[in-house]
């Protein structure tokens, strides 16, 4: 049925084109002829064709491009014609003679056109009779066509100012009331299709009328061309006549249209002086116009217009564009009661944007206008359309991408007031948005009021809000949290004092967190803090109590803080995490002087150790650490490190597997030997560890012997003859080259035996820490000496097995 | 039929020439055969005179029992066709009763001859003025010659001339309200006007002006009225919205008018009415028919 109609309308045009060109060929040959009769009439039937009602107005746009031309030709003979002496006046009774009004008006423009050049009668008088017959097109696409043609062949004629039409005394008025007055009848033209035909062709018709449209715009465009309407008169007359006519017509698609086509025809500087006039238009639309994207297209040319140059701001600040705007979007929201709250959000983001570009000293607009959103907001609860939701992140955005700095945005007070009102998803991609800008302009945020503002604003990212069940993106979440972290360590003031205040407030604000964020989140505070600690740690040894006062921050009370920071991962429960952060708080305090802080941190290291850390491997490296941080710790008395100690090699002895155990007891033997502390070495009880280390790697063998028939790898071995040697090195009488040598002989015994395992990886090992002795030796000195003690018989042997 | 002519062929040619024929206007006239011939217009109270010549043929002679001309004013109604009824007759006596052996020739004059209505073709009734010459013979028939010409009369400009408006309409349908600039229009004049659309309820489609020629013939139960359209001239096209006002221009010079005759001897009327025609998307068609007259304005040289 739809391609039927497409078919004939085809065929329909097909048969207009033709006989448009027959009556054109008998018209061409009048006119050579000089036949004015003949070429009249031919004419006026060529013309008869485009009274068809049958074409779209694709189609018949076609046909009347036809027309047109040959309508040029026709002006070429009467220009002619006029030439030869034929009275013009006379000629332009005679078109008018003919019986069908179409044909007969599109003549009469032709001649008018001619008319008007010969001069023989003022512009204006002409222009306004035509302007004035025309109305006897009553058909929209007809009479739009017919009047565009108008517009089209005036258009060159206009008395404007300067120009050779121009006639005596403010002829520009006339130019400018003929083009509002086609202009006016071309809408209502224009508007009037959407009242006609059936209902259910609404959607065709809108079709065809947006095809239309620049028929009557094209009005728009000419007016701005004329040179003689200045900002007066775009005051004065053509904007309000315009707007009124825009007004009026009560047409949801021309009003749009129209706003749009003034705001982008006319120059910025008229619409800034002209603004109020312009947005009390906006109001008076129909409800269900889109005003937000006219309103936006202003704003967005206004400050481009603001942007162009330095010199045109004054000229914002003396028409108060800012204000006028403002009230301008209020009394729009207010009248359009049906706008979907994106629309308002839309506007207030645009004008947000404005006031951006164009005041951009002026935060309190920009928080007037986030006040003004929120007002609206307030009357809708939280937002679900994810529509309204994009535009509050544009319109929160805005401002970070101006300043570039969060600080700023965090003076304007209704900023977290918007926030509250997305919905969880996208309070968070706010929150990152602006951890992004942060990170990307190195913001440097240093008070701790700006800092509670900044959480508050990601509430989304640091706590579970209320109903949010939704399924997270594991990756997502990380990748969210991983922002929050780092911006945690960029938090800094060189203030120390103000420093722990950010460091409270950031406490208090990942507390709330939940067990799924504080993995994420704990560390970096710890860490920053612990800077904290270091940092005051410094000025300590520089100034002399500078902490009397109580209430002034000491490590101490960072290290209390810490502590119940801490304390919140159990929760979690991420033992190994919180154990690893003990650590470093405890090597903090240590180094702090604060032994019984130390200790403390120790304990708790050691509890979580034993209640919570049960899988094995967590337990070698958490024991691996514990060992590490526990020699470097010079704070304790000789009582608290023997418990502590003793503890770590106790542990040390109950690891589930041979091999582990192994390791972690010769580890265990560093304990007990602290280079650069003579109280702390204890030769005898580092040999003890080494030897028991040993026993414990010759039961492992063996069991490997029982269980799988070969010994294994003897790089257990060899790991023991390092630290043999390392403490042989550092001077620990106990370790005795007889016993190093005996080492040696027992592994290349090991490793020569049938039933050893073959490893590269300790052959290798062997082989290096061998190659390490003969280097010692070759340095001579002191060194040299203590090691050319030491016999390596079997050298040789060992060499070429590790070449193999 | 070709012996018979020879036989009854008039043994003489008669001409009229008129004195001022040089000067005079000449203007088409139509003839019943449907021929055009160019004539001498004259208007009322217009001396006519000029020279009538008779010239027998070579070697013949013309008895008469004497030689006159008429000037007729006739009026011819067509379901009586040639049974003329003169309004006006004139006699003017040229030749006493003898014979003519040579061309001869007589000068003749009516002065200020008064001829009130205008020359009038129309469908049902014509009204001519003719100059008949008639050389008066006894046995063989009196020869008759025949020259037409036409007559125009002029009008000053009325006096009063009002406009014609009104207010027409269905009710609740369609209301418009209509003015012509005028009521009387001279031949070459324009009506300018315009329509004003008060209502509009119904899906017009187009509106056209026309102008129509109501000849009226005889009198009493005998009235015979012809209507023709003689102008139909689109003034809109498409559907206008209520408070559109269309505008109107007419020019009425391509068109055949005659002035408006108002009962001419109590023969015959002609009279002209503008109707406003607006058609629907049905096509129905609602009309409004005003009288209008047409004068013959003295035309500026």
């Amino acid at each position: 049925m739809i391609a039927d109609g497409v078919e004939n309308e085809e065929k329909w045009l097909a048969a207009g084109i033709a006989g448009l060109q027959q009556n054109a060929f008998y018209m061409h040959r009048a006119l050579d002829s000089n036949n004015l009769r003949d070429a009249l009439k031919y004419s006026a039937q060529m013309l008869s064709e485009l009274r068809t009602s049958k074409l779209s107005p694709h189609k018949y746009y076609e046909l009347y491009m036809r027309a047109f031309d040959e309508l040029r030709k026709l002006e070429m003979f009467f220009k002619e014609e006029a030439r030869r002496g034929c009275s013009i006046i006379d000629l332009y009774e005679l078109v008018q003679h003919a019986g069908n009004i179409l044909p007969r008006l599109y003549l009469l423009c032709t001649v008018g056109s001619v008319y008007i050049k010969s001069k023989e009668a003022p512009a204006k008088d002409v222009l306004k009779d035509l302007v004035e017959m025309c109305r006897g097109i009553q058909h929209p696409v007809r009479g739009l066509f017919l009047r565009s043609y108008l517009s089209q062949v005036s258009r060159d004629k206009l008395p404007d100012i300067g120009s050779e039409y121009e006639g005596d005394a403010d002829t520009v008025v006339d130019a400018v009331e003929f083009v509002l007055q086609n202009f006016t009848e071309m809408n209502k033209l224009w508007v009037r299709m959407q009242h006609q035909g059936p209902a259910r062709e609404k959607e065709k018709r809108e079709k065809e009328r947006s095809e239309l449209r620049d028929l009557v715009g094209k009005n728009l465009h000419v007016l701005s061309q004329i040179e003689g309407v200045d900002l007066d008169m775009y005051k004065d007359t053509v904007l309000p006549r315009v707007l009124e006519q825009v007004v009026n017509c009560k047409d949801e698609i021309a009003q749009f249209y129209l706003m749009d086509c003034i705001i982008q025809v006319f120059p910025d500087e008229y619409h800034l002086q002209t603004l109020e006039i312009l947005l009390g238009a906006c109001p008076q639309l129909q409800p269900s116009v889109d005003i937000k994207t006219v309103l936006s297209r202003l704003m967005e040319r206004l400050s481009n217009y603001a942007a162009s140059s330095a010199e045109v701001l004054p000229e914002f600040l003396q028409v108060e564009a800012f204000s006028k705007l403002n009230n301008a979007i209020g009394k729009v929201i207010e009248a359009q009661v049906d706008m979907p709250i994106f629309g308002a959000v839309t506007l207030y983001s645009s004008l947000l944007t404005f006031t951006l570009h164009v005041h951009p000293d002026r935060l309190d607009y920009a928080d007037q206008v986030l006040g003004a959103c929120v007002k609206k907001l307030s009357s809708k609860g939280k937002l679900d359309d994810s529509k309204a939701t994009k535009q509050i992140v544009a319109l929160l955005s805005a401002p970070l991408e101006k300043y570039n700095d969060i600080v700023t945005a965090l003076k304007l007070s209704n900023y977290p007031r918007v926030m509250e009102y997305l919905d969880l998803e996208t309070n968070k991609i706010m929150a990152t948005v602006i951890i992004q800008s942060i990170m990307k302009n190195n913001t440097h945020i240093a008070t701790a009021d700006k800092v509670e503002a900044l959480f508050e604003l990601m509430t989304g990212l640091i706590k579970d809000l209320d109903g949010a069940e939704e399924e997270v993106d594991e990756d997502d979440f990380k990748d969210e949290q991983n922002s929050v972290a780092r911006l945690i360590q960029m938090l800094y003031n060189d203030d120390q004092e103000e420093m722990f205040q950010i460091i409270c407030t950031v406490k208090k604000h990942i507390m709330t967190g939940g067990p799924k964020r504080l993995p994420f989140t704990v560390p970096p505070l710890v860490f920053s803090s612990l800077k904290l600690v270091r940092r005051l740690q410094g000025s300590q040894d520089q100034e002399e109590n500078p902490f009397a006062d109580e209430s002034s921050t000491s490590p101490k009370k960072i290290f209390q803080l810490l502590n119940q920071t801490i304390e919140a991962l159990l929760i979690v429960p991420a033992p190994e995490l919180a154990l690893r952060l003990y650590l470093q708080c405890a090597e903090a305090a240590n180094d702090c002087d604060l032994e019984p802080v130390a200790y403390e941190f120790f304990t708790q290291a050691y509890i979580l150790y034993e209640e919570e850390v049960s899988d094995s491997k967590a337990q070698v490296t958490a024991l691996h650490l514990i060992i590490g941080t526990l020699q470097r710790m010079h704070v304790f008395g000789v009582e608290n490190r023997d418990t502590l100690t003793h503890k770590a090699t106790g542990y040390s002895a109950k690891l589930l597997k041979k091999p582990d155990q192994c390791r972690a007891v010769y580890r265990c033997a560093h304990l007990f030997w602290v280079d650069d502390q003579d109280n702390m070495k204890d030769g005898e009880r580092v040999l003890i560890c080494l030897k028991r280390a040993l026993r414990i790697a010759n039961a492992a063998q063996q069991m490997s012997n029982a269980a799988r028939g070969n010994t294994g790898s003897v790089s257990l071995f060899v790991e023991i003859l390092n630290k043999y040697l390392y403490f042989y090195e550092k001077g620990n009488p106990q370790i005795t080259v007889a016993a190093i040598q005996s080492l040696i002989e027992l592994i290349t015994t090991e490793m020569q035996s049938d039933n050893s395992a073959s490893d590269p990886a300790a052959d290798a090992f062997l082989a290096s820490t061998l190659r390490y002795l003969q280097f010692q030796k070759q340095k001579g000195g002191a060194i040299g000496e203590k090691y050319e003690a030491i016999k390596v018989l079997v050298n040789d042997t060992v060499v070429i097995f590790t070449e193999l | 039929m070709n012996y018979l002519m020879g036989a009854f062929k008039p043994s003489c040619n008669i001409s009229t020439t008129f004195s001022d024929a040089k000067n005079r206007k000449q203007v088409p006239m139509k003839k019943e055969n449907g021929q055009t011939v160019m004539v001498p217009l004259f208007h009322s109270q217009e001396n006519i005179a000029g020279k009538i010549s008779i010239e027998p043929l070579p070697g013949k002679k013309v008895d008469h029992n004497g030689v006159k001309v008429e000037l007729l004013g006739q009026i011819e109604m067509y379901f009586d066709r040639g049974n003329f009824y003169d309004f006006t007759s004139l006699v003017r006596e040229l030749d006493v009763p003898g014979e003519i052996y040579e061309r001869k020739t007589y000068p003749f004059e009516f002065s200020t001859v008064e001829m009130p209505y205008e020359t009038y073709n129309g469908v049902n009734v014509r009204l001519r003025y003719v100059l008949k010459v008639t050389v008066t013979r006894g046995y063989a028939g009196s020869i008759i010659e025949y020259q037409d010409f036409l007559v125009r009369n002029y009008s000053p400009p009325p006096t009063i001339n009002n406009c014609i408006k009104m207010e027409v309409g269905i009710e609740d349908c369609l209301h418009i309200e209509f003015e012509y600039n005028k009521s009387k229009y001279h031949l070459k004049d324009v009506i300018i006007g315009k329509i004003y659309f008060l209502l509009v309820r119904i899906k017009i489609k187009n509106m056209d002006l026309e102008i129509r020629r109501r000849e009226s013939t005889g009198s009493g139960a005998n009235t015979h009225v012809e209507t023709e359209t003689l102008a139909k001239f689109e003034l809109m096209d498409g559907a206008p919205v209520r408070g559109e006002s269309i505008p109107i221009r007419l020019f009425l010079s391509p068109y055949e008018l005659t002035p408006t005759h108002r009962n001419i001897n109590n023969k015959f009327s002609v009279k002209y009415y503008l109707n406003l025609v607006l058609v629907d998307e049905e096509d129905r068609r609602y009309f409004k028919q005003q009288e209008i007259t047409i004068y013959r304005l003295q035309e500026s040289s």
